[in-house]
């Protein structure tokens, strides 16, 4: 997994890259978490994620759940197939912010 | 869609979190042998690889271990096995569950996976040296 972040105004978007699953998830946390605790809105670009697994999904609405507790909000852009599918499957796509 | 009336591959990984990305290749790579369509290949692989994590997070509890498991891939006559073979914490299968879909919460959802793509999932006891045997099993139309 790789990402790339980008500010305008308040709000970041992060552009993850890649396969997103145990081995990464720490990794992701730290990227995004901090922006959330920061009062950020946070925008995941998921265009690029080409595999996402239940690891992937727990941080996706820890994620969510951070921000709705502060008061700001993370919003899942451009989402790939193949992660859209694993949300469904979930049962998330009311849950969580999708753009 | 046509499929091969009869494959078998194994291979051996080692149990830890970098493996999963391996186990999802090899996965891939004996489904499109046997010209599996995408969107089926992409939910097998998904439950595979759940199915590998659990091992990483129950069997072994994330702990670093040299020791390794082996999948097992077949297809015969439409029928799938997929076997998991570790010498991990054997598993207690009443603890085996998924969280309820509508609590949510981070975790718990890889066995939801496992059980929204596979028929069957069953937990035998393994044949020296292993001590798990986890078998997934979907019947494949073709």
């Amino acid at each position: 997994m790789s990402y790339k972040v980008t500010e305008e105004g308040n709000v970041s978007t992060v552009h993850l890259d890649g396969e997103i699953d145990m081995d990464v998830t720490e990794k992701a946390k730290e990227v995004i978490m901090p922006l959330i605790e920061a009062k950020k809105e946070v925008h995941l670009n998921l265009k690029e994620v080409q595999y996402m697994d239940s690891s992937g999904i727990s941080v996706l609405i820890e994620s969510h759940q951070k921000a709705t507790e502060l008061g700001t909000k993370v919003i899942l852009k451009e989402i790939s197939k193949s992660v859209l599918k694993v949300i469904m499957m979930a049962k998330l796509e009311q849950i969580l912010n999708l753009d | 869609m046509k499929h091969q009336h009869l494959f078998q591959n194994k291979k051996i990984f080692l149990v830890n979190s970098a493996s999963l990305k391996d186990v999802r290749s090899f996965s891939r790579e004996v489904f499109e042998k046997a010209n599996i369509d995408q969107d089926l290949k992409d939910e097998l692989v998904l439950a595979i690889a759940e199915a590998a994590q659990n091992i990483v997070k129950h069997a072994y509890q994330n702990q670093e271990t040299k020791e390794r498991m082996e999948i097992k891939i077949s297809l015969i006559n439409g029928e799938l096995e997929i076997g998991f073979y570790d010498k991990g914490r054997p598993v207690d299968q009443t603890k085996v569950r998924h969280r309820s879909i509508d609590d949510v919460k981070p975790g718990g959802l890889g066995t939801f996976f496992i059980q929204q793509i596979m028929d069957a999932v069953e937990f035998r006891e393994g044949e020296k040296p292993w001590i798990n045997h986890l078998v997934l099993s979907k019947k494949i139309n073709y």
